[in-house]
C-alpha cells in the first residue's frame, strides 16, 4: 500500500517537472498565437502587398494612411548587415586570438571581461552612441550630426561581438586537437594550421555563431531607438537617418488607441520581426547540429 | 536555497520598512504630452510639496498617449499640447467618456535652427514648405547654401499633429524627418548641425538663467510673405496672435474632475501654478477667453 | 627567402592582426567603461543613491528608479528562477531522446532569441490587458521573467550536466526512488551552480528597457511603489529619459552619466558575482 502512495507521489513530482518543461513550448507557441491573432484583423483594412511592398509608413496621416513597412525592413537589414560586416571578421579574429595565440593565463582573463561586453545593458550602448559614437562620425563623415545607420551598425556590432566571439572560439577549440596535430606534423606553421585546418574544421559553428549574433542585432530595440534618427524615409546610405522594425514598433505602440487598425499593424510587425528571428534561429540551429553530429 | 530566501525575505522588509506610510488615497494619474511633461511634473512636485496628501504620477508618452489613456481610462488627466481631433472625440464618446478640457498654459511654438544659420525669418507657408520637403536646400528660401536637415517627433506627439495641421496644411511630412524622441533631443541635435531646423515648444529654448540656449537661434515666423515676423518669446505677440504658431496646452478631464484633480487644476490655473508656467518659459492663460472657458469646466 | 622564413613573417603578421582586433574589442569597451566611470563618478554621492529626483528632475537623486529595479527583478526571479531548475530538472533528469524533448529544446533556443519588444508586446496583452495586472511592477515583472526563463533553464541544465552520474547511481542502488535520488544526490550539489547561471540571466533582465516600456515604467512618480500593482521608476527606463525626454538634456547629462554608472555597477556587480562563484564552484568540486 505504501508502495502504490509512493508510485503516486513519484508521478505527481514527475507531472509536475513535465508541465515546466513543457512550459517553454507553451510560451513560443503563445507569442506567435497572440502575434498572430493580433495582426490578423489589421488586415482587413490593409492590403498584404501593400503592407509588405509599400515604402511609406504613415498611419496618422492626414492625407492617406501608410503602412508599408519596406523602408521598415530594409532599414533593419541594413543596419544588421553593416554590424555583422564590422563584427565578423573582427570576432573571428578575437575568437582565433583566444584559442591559438593568447598563453592561457591571459585567456583566463580576458574570457571574462568579453563577457563583460555583452553585460552593458542596451540602454547603456545606446546613451553611449548618443554622446560619444555620435559625435565621433558627425566629425569624421562632416555630416552635422551623428544619428544615422551607421551609428547602429557600430552599436550593434559591439552587442553582438560577445556572441559571436564565444561562441566561435568553443568551435574552434572543438576541433580535435588529432587535426592540429597532423598538420604541425607535415610542416605547417601555427598560423597555417589555423588558417587552412582550424577555420574550415570549426567552420559550421561560426556560421551558427554569425547567425546568432545576427538575430541578437535584428531583435534589439533600444540602441537603435536612440541613435538612428527614426526617419520614416527609404534608406539610400548609411548616413542616413533610418527606422528599423523593433523602433517602429516601441515608437508607436504607446500612443496607439486600442482595437484600431494601426494597434494591429503594430503587432503585424512584430509577427514579421518574429518570424524573421525565428528563421534564422532555427537555421543557426540546424547549422550546429550538424556540425555537432559530424564531431561524432 | 534557504540563504536566497532569507535574502530575499530581507531585501522585502527592508523595502517595507523604508515606504512611507501613505495614505490611503489612489494617486491621480497624468499622462500625455512630452511638451507639457517637464511643466507638469514641476508643476505637481510644487504642488505635493504644499499640499499635505495629495499624490500625483505624471507619464509622458507623446500628447497622443494621453488621449489615448483617458479613453481607455488607465489616465486621469490627459496632457496635450494639441485639441483632440473628432475621431478621438468619437472614440472617447463611444466608451462613454465625456472629455472636458482646461487650458492651463499658452505655447509659442518655435521654430529654432542652429546659429550659425543666417536667416532670421520666415513665414508659415517657408516652415510647411520645408517640413512637407518640398524645398531641400536653405538657398530657397534665402538662407545660405546648405542641404536642409529636418528635425521633428514622433506621430505620439501634439507637437507634430498642431505642425501638420496648421502649417503643413494637412499634408504628409517629409519622409526624411528625422523623428526624434523627445523636444530636447531635437534641441540637442540642431545645436550640433548647421543645415538643421527643428520645431519646439517655447519652454526649449531656454536655458536655466532665462536666456535662449547657446547654439541655437529662434526664427521670427510671420503670416504673410511681407509680413512683420514675431519671436515666440514675445509675450504680447503670441497673446494678441500675432505670432501665428501661439498654441494652448490643455489638460483634460473625463467629465466634471474629482474633488483632488479639481483642486489640483484649479491650482495650476491660480497665480501660483501660472507663476511656474511663466518660470518655465511658457505663457500664462491671461484673463480672456481661455480663463472664461476653465471657469464654465469646473462647474 | 627559405620558406620556414617566410612562413614565420606570414605567421607574425597574422597573429599580430589577431592581437589587433583583441586589442581592438579592448579598446571599445575601455573607452565605454571610462567614459562612463569619469563623467558618472561626478554625479555619484549619498544623496544621489538615496534621495529621489527633485526640481524637475535637474536635481535629486535616483533612489525611487534603484528601488524600481529591485523590486521587478525581483519578480522576474520569483518567475524565472523556479520554473526555469524545475524546467532544467525535467530536461535533464526525466525527459528521454524523443520528438517531445526535442521540441522544448528547440522552443528554449528560439525563445532565447525573440526580440524583447516582441516580449513587451506578448506582456501586454497576456499580463496588461487579459489577467488585467494593468501597467504594475507585477505585469513589467513577468514579462521580464519569460524573458529570462531560456537562460535560466539553459544555466541550470549546465549545473545538473556537472554532477556524476555516480552520485545517481548510487542512491538508485540503495533504492531511492528518482524524486529521492534527485532531491538529497543532486539538487544540493546542483542548486549552487543553478543560482549561479540564474544570476546572470536576472542581471540581464535588470538592464532591460524594451519589455517595461509599456508595461509598468513611468516617468516620474512621486512615491516609492506601495504594492505589486503599483507603477515604478526604473534604472534603464530613467537613463532612456533623461537621455532623450527631459527638458534641459544638457544640464542633466551629468545625472544621466551617473544613472548609467549605477546600471553599470548593479549589472556588472551581478556578473562578477556569479562569475567569482562559478569560479569557486568549479574548484571545489576539483
Amino acid at each position: 500500500m505504501k508502495k502504490r502512495r509512493r508510485d503516486l507521489k513519484e508521478a505527481a513530482i514527475r507531472a509536475f517537472f513535465f508541465t515546466c518543461g513543457v512550459l517553454a513550448v507553451l510560451v513560443l507557441v503563445g507569442i506567435f498565437l497572440t502575434l498572430v491573432t493580433t495582426a490578423v484583423p489589421a488586415f482587413r483594412e490593409i492590403k498584404l502587398s501593400e503592407f509588405l511592398f509599400s515604402k511609406a509608413w504613415d498611419p496618422t496621416s492626414p492625407e492617406k494612411a501608410e503602412y508599408g513597412i519596406l523602408s521598415m525592413v530594409v532599414s533593419t537589414l541594413m543596419v544588421t548587415g553593416g554590424a555583422l560586416l564590422l563584427a565578423v571578421p573582427i570576432g573571428i579574429a578575437v575568437a582565433a586570438y583566444l584559442s591559438d595565440v593568447a598563453h592561457w593565463r591571459v585567456r583566463e582573463v580576458l574570457k571574462p571581461v568579453v563577457e563583460v561586453l555583452a553585460a552593458v545593458p542596451s540602454v547603456v550602448v545606446g546613451f553611449l552612441g548618443i554622446v560619444l559614437i555620435g559625435p565621433i562620425l558627425a566629425k569624421i563623415f562632416h555630416t552635422g550630426n551623428g544619428l544615422n545607420a551607421a551609428n547602429g551598425s557600430i552599436l550593434l556590432a559591439i552587442m553582438a561581438l560577445p556572441t559571436i566571439i564565444s561562441i566561435s572560439e568553443d568551435s574552434l577549440n572543438a576541433v580535435p586537437t588529432a587535426y592540429n596535430e597532423a598538420s604541425l606534423a607535415l610542416g605547417a606553421s601555427r598560423w597555417q594550421t589555423l588558417l587552412r585546418v582550424k577555420l574550415p574544421a570549426g567552420l559550421s559553428g561560426i556560421i551558427a555563431a554569425t547567425m546568432l549574433g545576427m538575430g541578437r542585432a535584428i531583435g534589439e530595440t533600444m540602441t537603435v531607438l536612440m541613435v538612428t534618427g527614426n526617419a520614416r524615409a527609404f534608406p539610400h546610405g548609411f548616413l542616413d537617418s533610418v527606422r528599423t522594425m523593433t523602433s517602429g514598433i516601441a515608437i508607436e505602440l504607446g500612443e496607439v488607441p486600442y482595437y484600431t487598425t494601426h494597434y494591429y499593424a503594430l503587432f503585424a510587425i512584430g509577427l514579421v520581426l518574429f518570424v524573421i528571428t525565428f528563421a534564422v534561429n532555427l537555421v543557426a540551429d540546424v547549422v550546429l547540429r550538424k556540425y555537432q553530429e559530424r564531431e561524432q | 536555497m534557504k540563504k536566497i530566501a532569507i535574502i530575499a525575505l530581507a531585501a522585502l522588509a527592508l523595502f517595507g520598512s523604508i515606504l512611507p506610510a501613505a495614505p490611503a488615497r489612489k494617486m491621480i494619474q497624468v499622462k500625455g504630452s512630452d511638451t507639457m511633461v517637464n511643466l507638469v511634473q514641476i508643476l505637481a512636485e510644487e504642488y505635493m510639496g504644499k499640499t499635505p496628501g495629495a499624490a500625483i504620477a505624471v507619464l509622458g508618452g507623446g500628447s497622443g498617449t494621453g488621449i489615448t489613456g483617458l479613453i481607455n481610462q488607465t489616465c486621469d488627466v490627459a496632457n496635450s499640447s494639441r485639441e483632440w481631433k473628432p475621431k478621438e472625440i468619437d472614440q472617447a464618446w463611444e466608451k462613454g467618456i465625456s472629455p472636458r478640457f482646461f487650458v492651463v498654459a499658452v505655447d509659442g511654438l518655435s521654430v529654432v535652427v542652429n546659429e550659425k544659420n543666417p536667416l532670421e525669418q520666415l513665414t508659415v507657408a517657408q516652415v510647411g514648405a520645408l517640413y512637407r520637403g518640398d524645398v531641400k536646400s536653405w538657398k530657397a528660401v534665402g538662407g545660405f547654401d546648405k542641404a536642409v536637415s529636418l528635425y521633428g517627433r514622433q506621430s505620439n506627439s501634439g507637437t507634430y499633429v498642431f505642425m501638420q495641421e496648421f502649417v503643413l496644411g494637412n499634408k504628409n511630412y517629409s519622409a526624411d524627418m528625422k523623428e526624434m524622441n523627445g523636444n530636447a533631443q531635437i534641441i540637442e541635435g540642431i545645436l550640433q548641425d548647421e543645415g538643421a531646423v527643428g520645431y519646439v515648444g517655447v519652454g526649449y529654448v531656454h536655458d536655466q538663467s532665462g536666456k535662449i540656449r547657446k547654439g541655437l537661434k529662434v526664427l521670427k515666423v510671420s503670416k504673410e510673405p511681407d509680413g512683420t515676423g514675431f519671436l515666440p518669446t514675445d509675450k504680447a505677440a503670441v497673446d494678441s496672435g500675432a505670432y501665428p504658431l501661439s498654441r494652448p496646452l490643455y489638460m483634460a478631464t473625463n467629465g466634471k474632475p474629482k474633488a483632488d484633480v479639481a483642486q489640483f487644476l484649479a491650482w495650476i490655473v491660480g497665480p501660483e501654478g501660472q507663476s511656474i508656467v511663466e518660470r518655465e518659459g511658457f505663457f500664462t492663460v491671461g484673463e480672456g477667453k481661455y480663463r472664461a472657458a476653465n471657469d464654465k469646466n469646473f462647474k | 627567402m627559405k620558406t620556414s622564413t617566410r612562413k614565420g613573417i606570414v605567421q607574425a603578421i597574422g597573429f599580430f592582426a589577431l592581437r589587433a582586433a583583441m586589442g581592438l574589442v579592448l579598446a571599445v569597451l575601455l573607452l565605454f567603461l571610462y567614459d562612463i566611470g569619469k563623467k558618472g563618478g561626478g554625479a555619484i554621492s549619498w544623496e544621489f543613491l538615496s534621495q529621489a529626483p527633485r526640481r524637475g528632475m535637474t536635481e535629486g537623486g535616483i533612489f525611487p528608479a534603484i528601488v524600481g529595479t529591485f523590486l521587478v527583478t525581483l519578480i522576474t526571479a520569483v518567475l524565472a528562477v523556479p520554473l526555469g531548475m524545475s524546467a532544467a530538472i525535467y530536461l535533464h533528469e526525466y525527459a528521454k531522446q524523443s520528438r517531445l524533448t526535442r521540441l522544448i529544446r528547440l522552443s528554449i533556443r528560439n525563445l532565447s532569441g525573440v526580440p524583447s519588444i516582441v516580449y513587451g508586446l506578448f506582456g501586454v496583452i497576456l499580463f496588461v490587458n487579459v489577467m488585467r495586472f494593468g501597467t504594475s511592477i507585477l505585469s513589467a515583472g513577468l514579462t521580464l521573467g519569460l524573458m529570462t526563463l531560456p537562460w535560466t533553464i539553459t544555466a541550470s541544465e549546465e549545473a545538473l550536466k556537472t554532477i556524476p552520474n555516480s552520485y545517481r547511481e548510487g542512491a538508485m542502488a540503495l533504492g531511492a526512488t528518482k524524486w529521492q535520488t534527485i532531491r538529497t544526490n543532486v539538487l544540493p550539489y546542483a542548486v549552487p551552480g543553478m543560482l549561479t547561471g540564474t544570476v546572470l540571466g536576472l542581471a540581464r533582465a535588470a538592464g532591460e528597457t524594451a519589455p517595461i516600456l509599456f508595461t509598468g515604467a513611468a516617468f516620474y512618480l512621486p512615491f516609492l511603489p506601495k504594492s505589486l500593482g503599483d507603477q515604478f521608476m526604473a534604472l534603464p527606463y530613467h537613463l532612456y529619459i533623461m537621455a532623450t525626454q527631459h527638458h534641459a538634456i544638457q544640464q542633466v547629462r551629468p545625472l544621466a552619466y551617473g544613472t548609467a554608472l549605477v546600471l553599470i555597477v548593479l549589472v556588472l556587480g551581478m556578473n562578477m558575482t556569479a562569475v567569482v562563484l562559478r569560479y569557486r564552484l568549479r574548484r571545489k568540486q576539483r
